[in-house]
């Protein structure tokens, strides 16, 4: 490890660093849903779905030997273009968590990949038509497919289900659902971590190749795998509660037939894309599920504001991503001083995002289910979904729960929160007054 | 640039049927184990049906407990 150069240990850091935000990023992918309908306890939730990515980094020794999956060129790339790109990746990664929306973190990094590449040596150096089967054809497709198949399974599952009236049997089939929410949930959370794990690994490995450390076409050494694992398993638990706000209650209400819907949905799409040779999105596979799911109920809301603010941000991770990849790269290639400024940029960036998060922080007691989960979807809940505004982005007129003391939290009965939604707690005094 | 539609058709069709075959699956499940004794009244000769709603159930949970290990095969192999 003595041939550890600066550079490329600063590298091996923001690549740690960019796993460990895809961890927080895409914990709402496997627990959003879970969390929402009360499958879970927020808290358990993000713990379980930490273990199995913890378990899924090192269950498969197949490490994806190109990062870009062929994106662009990865024969001349040099340890800053690479270090550049993590830095594109790293900041939407942080901007989209900050505003609360569910954008892929492979597309961060194949946009900074993009953009650095295109800086360092040229457009020829990207592959158009890679990125568009790789990228964006797979984005579109992933909700279509998993929003379809959510909305039939969640059809057929009321349908068959149509039977059930009495409160009793209805809270025995959502311990049911439940069950098989968590099941699936444990898929998605296995999956992201072999494959996403498994990118970070791979970025490690290709600039300690290309620092000259390991020798081409070598696996990951043990620490790298170690420390990848940890470090997306760290970031799982800490729980992008932004997202897995928007995802589980923002984009749409859930009951736990919906929820179980679309959970399922978005893990056979995931495993079933992943080996059929047509890799979709695992974020927009698990938004589309989610819309799909709330569609499939009778008197279902999907709040397209919300939605369509998240597909404005699938369309801006590419071009962002790249962008910032790009200006990072034209700073590194002007030597040692740029390096170190993008460096101090990154730190300077993240610590903004991160102190603007703090002004209107979102815990996990923000995403716990409202009221009593097994409570019938009656006119006033779906009433107020319609008119509840979505999840702030920075806005402020929207109810936050605050947590008075984080040690007595736990109970959340303690919990103290400010109702600013007057509506909602006036038509629903038992639902605190969490969006 | 080639688009693979073939695979992209078969990920669409493949992702469909097992979704809704799944869910459908764990549905009836879960209604045939949420099926209540018929109060009383009605006599102690409901027991057979009950008892075939019974195993079904926990044959419809078997299968979907064989497509969870099936999924966790594909994730390891």
């Amino acid at each position: 490890m003595e041939h550890i150069t600066l550079l490329l240990a600063i590298v091996i850091v923001t690549a740690l660093v960019f796993d460990f935000t895809n961890g927080f990023h895409d914990t709402a992918n496997a627990m959003a849903t879970t969390i929402s309908t009360g499958a879970l306890k927020p808290k358990t939730a993000v713990a379980m779905s930490a273990a199995l990515n913890l378990v899924g980094a090192f269950l498969s020794v197949e490490v994806a030997k190109t990062i870009s999956g062929g994106i662009i060129n990865e024969d001349g790339l040099r340890t800053e273009v690479i270090f550049a790109a993590l830095v594109g990746a790293i900041l939407w990664n942080l901007l989209t968590w900050l505003v609360g929306l569910p954008s892929s973190s492979s597309h961060a990094l194949f946009g900074g990949l993009i953009g650095a590449a295109v800086m360092s040596a040229g457009w020829s150096s990207v592959d158009g038509g890679t990125v568009v089967t790789k990228v964006l054809l797979p984005a579109v497709a992933a909700p279509v497919v998993a929003g379809l198949a959510a909305l039939l399974a969640t059809r057929l599952t009321y349908r068959i289900g149509g039977g059930i009236r009495n409160d009793a049997q209805e809270k025995a089939t959502a311990k049911g659902y439940r069950a098989g929410q968590i099941a699936s949930a444990g898929l998605v959370s296995l999956a992201h971590g072999t494959n996403d794990a498994q990118k970070t690994m791979g970025i490690i490995t290709l600039a300690l190749v290309t620092g000259g450390v390991l020798s081409p076409g070598s696996n990951p050494p043990v620490w790298v795998i170690v420390s990848a694992g940890l470090a997306i398993a760290l970031g799982t638990y800490l729980g992008g509660w932004r997202i897995i706000r928007t995802m589980g209650s923002g984009l749409t209400e859930l009951k736990p037939p919906q929820g179980f819907a679309a959970q399922t949905s978005a893990a056979t799409v995931i495993l079933a894309s992943s080996h059929l040779g047509f890799s979709l999105s695992t974020t927009q596979s698990c938004s589309g599920a989610v819309m799909g799911a709330g569609l499939g109920r009778r008197g279902g809301v999907v709040r397209w504001s919300t939605a369509t603010r998240m597909f404005v941000a699938w369309g801006l991770t590419l071009p962002a991503a790249g962008l910032v990849g790009a200006g990072a790269e034209f700073l590194t290639k002007q030597g040692t001083w740029g390096v170190a400024v993008v460096a101090v940029l990154l730190v300077a960036g993240s610590g903004a995002i991160w102190l603007l998060s703090r002004r209107k922080p979102v815990g996990h007691d923000d995403v716990a289910p409202t009221g009593e989960d097994a409570e019938p979807a009656g006119v006033i809940t779906t009433a107020i979904a319609a008119v509840t505004p979505p999840p702030p982005a920075g806005a402020a007129a929207v109810a936050v729960a605050v947590a008075v003391a984080p040690a007595v939290d736990t109970t959340t009965d303690l919990k103290t929160t400010i109702p600013a939604q007057p509506g909602t707690v006036a038509a629903d005094p038992a639902r605190p007054a969490t969006v | 640039m080639n688009i693979d539609w073939a695979a992209l058709g078969s990920v669409f069709g493949v992702s469909l049927v097992v979704t809704v075959a799944l869910v459908g699956l764990f549905t009836l499940g879960i209604v045939g184990l949420s099926k209540q004794p018929e109060p009383a009244a009605q006599g102690g000769s409901t027991g057979g049906s009950l008892m075939l709603a019974r195993a079904g159930a926990y044959l419809c949970f078997g299968l979907c407990a064989a497509a969870v290990a099936y999924g966790i095969y594909l994730i390891v192999a």
